[in-house]
């Protein structure tokens, strides 16, 4: 019943949208031994949180573009939704600074 | 018309909302009644004198109609029959329409004699968790929990396929205004006025809500002309929608509420055209939540009786049915309402025994109209008793003591056959609480509100607690205004119609009247007090451990009646105040809903999509047997003229197929392929990463085999892709994955690796495929390009060329699947079904055939090549003898965790070819490989079967691809498959995966 504003298409409806997962995981640069860690941390580690979330859907029966969104997982609320590059909770944080 | 009435022995010579000239016939258990247009089934069976219409759930007593209305417990029916036959249904809520045919529910033989009554005798041994604690630990527990379902429950289900139609609509508002009472209308009218786009539901065939159930006067008129007025106004408003029928069940995420339109209920069967319900999903800006309150009973002993029932309900029954309840009738009270009742029934004739009110005081301004009626009134008196098996007959009051737990002085018995007992109003706070709302408890009503906001939808009237007329008339006026002005719109006016109701006085509370014998306090589920009790002295103090340890509240009527009491018992229970307690979660939906409207069309074909290839007409027309492949239909092998579907043509066909392509020419349709065209200046470098093996040396014009592995090194996908031109490739994947490499690709273009400049457009649905193999394969494409050389040298095993065959642009891929010289041909969807009908033209020369997925899927395991059930997503490159595809000089997905140390282990399975030693056993796909048969388990899993084909037409015996543990491959050579489901094993010799031409020198010539 989600409505999801998509940063190309305007707010559709969450029935167009594949949730894909966390968007705060960025792929490792290098693949040599010395960053084991992070590369464990990239393909198995996810946070469950409750609150806010910062999360990838594809916009599958739309643009394909995949959007991040910033969610509050106990409310379901969507604060901000924006390109995958966009820090969005520092833009949240931003936003609240100018109010 | 006369003749009818006269059959109607409770109902009154006039007054109430029903069309007396409209006579209508209908059948409960067999026998035949007749009620009017305008009844529910519970009022027309009382206007005929039914008092018995079920029995209980678990003690099998007798039962008989408890509310007016969405919260009967008791009188469930079954309704209709046949296809339509649905059980479970609430006589309260079902209109009578003509030949209604209605049972009884829970009952053997008969209503009147019902063996299992014995369970209320057998009833001090069937408390709360009874079955369980004596059953469970026994042995065969499976074979008594037959006989306890059996005894204990609902009507039973059709098993026929539903005939009926059901829809879906998705609709927008502004204002969604749920319940259409005098809140509801009253917020309508100013929503309306304000120029707001306005949704109003209600679940009754009329607006008026309890305005239909009472004697109220609305500037000094009948209330129903100022609700016809208001209906007129709003009817004649272009932004406005009323909904009747229609059921508000739940409240979801984005202020969307869902809806179920009963729109053909109310006949005998839908009209030609109707379906017969329809689901609204409706996303509003703004929600008013005027869905009312209910009424609920107090606990006492055998409150259940046939003849006692909700004062309100006793009410609405002599307002708006003109049925008389009973004839002579017990008040029971605690609250103002129940004088309401006094007087109604008083007015319509009823002899009103006595008003039995718990309170010291009797309110002041009801005492003129008590002596106007000659009714008297008993205070600080309850019920404790009640009398009369089938039905009630009388009923035993008695004086309560100051701490209200004991009863004071002699106790006396009046003859009653009505009990109406009120024991103060529940609002309706679900939808409420399905927003995500937490109720509070007030004291002044003795029931939970609203609290905090959650969505935007907002209570008014009596579901926000507001129980006098005047107070929800305005309520719903300045919550529309509120919400107008939220929305820029100016405000609108209205005038609300003065009233002539009493002022309320505050509810004293009383849960429970101290007695002997069994106190209901849920009646669909059975559950009394001394199972809350029970619950307490065991531990299950909790309201949401009491509600699962007693089935309290878990009926289908959710427990309208029944939650507040039972939490209310615990409270007091645990001497604590009820706030403390707390209420369960009320979850969707607010009522019982069919499934058939939440599926709507989307049902047999419409479930899902059918996905049909370009050449799909003509394998019909020409024997082709169809296979799913997700959601496409392939031709799995294609029968003759002279054959009938059956298991050995089926064989034949196959093994004529495989022969024709070993040893001339096939051509199979491989349209269902994943087709993904891929443009940009950094494309050769983005396949380097998305493939195991290096790509940036493929030059144009030519094809390479790769495999995808997932993040995590294990394989995910294969296939080829070609280079069209210096920044355009042209990658296929399997059928299974299509979708799925896409949105990989994707997730990398555009969340990991942004700046590379790639774009992947899928073009599955945009080309027909059709593969033409077999040593004769070059004759045909030949004559198919008579002015293009296609010899070896020309045109080499992995060659790639566009060219134009009869004027259509075509692609041609001398790639091979089935282990023969092969050639893949593209071509715009369009022009499909003409080049396959040319390319067996031009091949009847060399006999061609058509083969299906059969005949592909046993050449590819003749071949070893691996497909879908090898790439089952736990298998790595080196499992599948594909290590050399896996580059050591650059970084691609998987390339760091595929050197795990799991990953990496000499023991893991790898594939292998398996041959049974009698050359003839069927060996089942999915067979677990193990050392000996015959040991008893557990039995070490050496490996399983992946892939089998019964038959290998090339080879002459079964041949089938597997998994063998590295160690076992080095030690032995025979190995058992075992099917323990299948009572099956069979001995296996362990072979090379490549069955058939392992230099592969077939697909180089």
């Amino acid at each position: 019943m989600l409505i999801i504003n998509c940063p190309l298409c305007g707010p559709r409806d969450h029935a167009e949208f594949t949730y894909v997962g966390d968007a705060t995981k960025n792929r490792p640069k290098n693949g040599d031994s010395s960053n084991d860690n992070a590369w464990y941390d990239f393909v198995y580690l996810r946070d469950n949180p409750k609150g806010l979330h910062e999360e990838l859907w594809q916009h599958s029966f739309g643009c394909r573009c995949f959007v991040k969104v910033l969610r509050n997982t106990l409310t379901h609320e969507i604060i901000a939704t924006g390109m995958p590059k966009d820090n969005l909770i520092l833009k949240e944080k931003g936003l609240e600074l100018n109010v | 018309m006369f003749r009818f009435q006269s059959r109607q022995q409770q109902r009154l010579d006039d007054g109430g909302q029903i069309n007396r000239l409209a006579p209508i016939n209908f059948t409960f258990d067999g026998k035949k009644f007749i009620g009017f247009e305008g009844d529910t089934l519970a009022s027309a069976l009382l206007a005929n004198g039914v008092r018995l219409v079920g029995r209980s759930f678990k003690y099998h007593r007798p039962r008989g109609i408890y509310s007016a209305g969405i919260e009967e417990p008791n009188a469930l029916v079954a309704l209709r029959s046949g296809d339509r036959h649905e059980p479970n249904t609430r006589a309260t809520a079902i209109e009578l329409f003509p030949g209604l045919e209605a049972k009884s529910q829970n009952r053997w033989p008969n209503l009147l004699l019902d063996y299992l009554q014995i369970n209320n005798l057998l009833s001090p041994f069937l408390s709360a968790g009874f079955y369980y604690k004596t059953f469970m630990g026994l042995p065969g527990w499976h074979f008594y929990e037959y006989f306890i379902r059996k005894a204990a429950g609902m009507g039973d289900g059709t098993k026929f396929k539903d005939p009926d139609k059901y829809d879906k609509k998705h609709v927008h508002c502004d204002i969604l205004i749920v319940g259409g009472g005098p809140t509801g209308i009253s917020a309508a009218v100013t929503a309306g006025r304000a120029g707001a786009r306005v949704i109003l539901v209600d679940n009754h065939p009329k607006l008026g809500g309890q305005l239909n159930g009472e004697r109220y006067f609305l500037d000094k008129k009948p209330a129903h002309h100022w609700v016809e007025q208001c209906v007129e106004e709003l009817d004649g408003l272009e932004n406005v929608t009323i909904a009747t029928r229609t059921s508000a069940f739940g409240y979801y995420d984005s202020d969307v509420v869902n809806a179920i339109e009963s729109v053909s209920d109310h006949l005998p069967e839908p009209l030609g055209y109707q379906c017969r319900q329809r689901l609204w999903q409706i996303r509003a800006k703004k929600v008013i939540l005027a869905t009312g309150a209910t009424e609920r009973p107090i606990v006492f002993s055998n409150n259940d009786r046939p003849g006692i029932m909700l004062a309100s309900a006793a009410r609405r029954y002599v307002n708006q049915y003109a049925v008389k309840p009973g004839k002579k009738a017990v008040i029971f009270t605690n609250n103002d309402d129940g004088y309401k009742t006094a007087f109604d029934l008083a007015r319509s004739g009823i002899e009103v025994v006595a008003v039995v009110d718990s309170r010291k005081n009797i309110p002041e301004h009801f005492e003129k109209e008590l002596n106007e009626k000659d009714i008297e009134v008993i205070a600080s008196s309850v019920v404790i008793d009640t009398y009369g098996y089938f039905g009630l007959n009388s009923v035993k009051i008695g004086t309560l003591s100051h701490n209200g737990k004991t009863i004071e002085s002699n106790p006396y018995i009046v003859s009653a056959d009505l009990l109406a007992v009120s024991g103060g109003w529940s609002p309706n706070v679900h939808l409420y609480c399905h927003s995500g709302g937490k109720p509070v408890y007030n004291d002044s009503i003795e029931a939970f509100v609203p609290g905090e906001l959650s969505q935007n939808g907002h209570s008014a009237g009596a579901s926000r607690g507001s129980f006098s007329l005047t107070d929800c008339l305005q309520e719903g006026h300045n919550i529309a205004n509120t919400m107008a002005e939220a929305l820029d719109l100016e405000v609108a006016e209205q005038i609300i119609p003065e009233t002539n109701e009493n002022t309320i006085v505050p509810i004293e509370a009383l849960w429970r009247v101290p007695g002997k014998g069994k106190k209901f306090v849920d009646l669909q589920d059975d559950v009394t007090e001394s199972d809350i009790t029970l619950a307490h002295r065991e531990g299950y103090v909790s309201v949401e451990h009491l509600k699962r340890y007693t089935t309290l509240g878990m009926g289908t009527d959710q427990g309208k009646t029944s939650n507040l009491n039972g939490q209310a018992i615990m409270a007091q229970e645990k001497s604590e105040p009820i706030e403390k307690i707390g209420t369960t979660t009320f979850r969707p939906p607010y009522t019982p809903i069919a499934l058939g409207p939440l599926a709507g069309r989307d049902i047999g074909l419409s479930y899902k999509h059918t996905r049909r290839s370009a050449m799909h007409n003509w394998h019909k027309q020409h024997g082709a047997i169809f296979v799913e492949a997700g959601q496409w239909l392939r031709p799995q092998y294609y029968l003759n003229e002279m054959e009938q579907p059956s298991k050995e043509n089926m064989d034949k066909a196959i093994s004529r197929e495989v022969q024709t392509v070993r040893t001339s020419v096939g051509l199979v349709d491989v349209s269902t392929l994943g087709k993904i065209d891929i443009q940009g200046k950094d494309s050769a470098e983005f396949l380097n990463r998305v493939y195991t093996n290096g790509w940036t040396k493929l030059p144009i014009g030519k094809a390479r085999y790769g495999i995808m592995l997932r993040e995590d090194g294990l394989v995910f996908d294969d296939g080829t892709t070609s280079r069209l031109d210096e920044c355009h490739y042209f990658m296929t994947t399997t059928t299974s994955n299509a979708a799925a490499v896409l949105s990989h690709m994707e997730y990398y273009l555009q969340v990991q690796w942004p700046k590379l400049d790639v774009k992947v457009t899928s073009v599955t649905e945009q080309w027909a495929a059709m593969a033409l193999a077999g040593p004769k394969s070059r004759n045909v494409l030949s004559k198919l390009l008579p002015t293009i050389n296609v010899d070896n040298e020309s045109f080499p095993f992995m060659g790639v060329r566009e060219v134009d065959i009869e004027g259509v642009p075509a692609r041609i891929f001398r790639i091979s699947f089935s282990g023969e010289l092969s050639y893949e041909i593209n071509v715009p969807a369009d022009f499909g079904e003409f080049i396959w009908q040319r390319i067996l033209e031009v091949g009847k020369a060399y006999s061609i055939r058509p083969y299906g997925t059969e005949a592909m899927g046993i050449m590819r395991i003749e071949k070893g090549h691996v497909a879908g059930p090898e790439l089952d997503g736990r298998t790595t490159a080196t499992d599948l003898g594909l290590q050399k595809l896996l580059s050591s000089k650059k970084d691609f997905i998987g390339s760091k965790m595929m050197h795990r140390e799991g990953l990496k282990d000499e023991n893991r399975p790898r594939l292998v070819g398996l041959v049974p030693v009698d050359k003839k056993s069927r060996v089942k796909s999915g067979a677990i490989l193990v050392k000996d048969p015959t040991l008893a388990p557990p039995v070490p899993k050496l490996g399983h079967v992946s892939s089998s084909a019964y038959l290998s037409p090339t080879l002459g015996h079964p041949i089938s691809l597997g998994f063998v543990s590295g160690n076992i491959i080095e030690t032995t050579k025979k190995i058992w498959a075992v099917s323990p489901l299948h009572n099956e094993s069979h001995e296996l010799e362990i072979t090379d995966p490549v069955f058939y031409d392992q230099k592969s020198e077939r697909l180089h010539d």
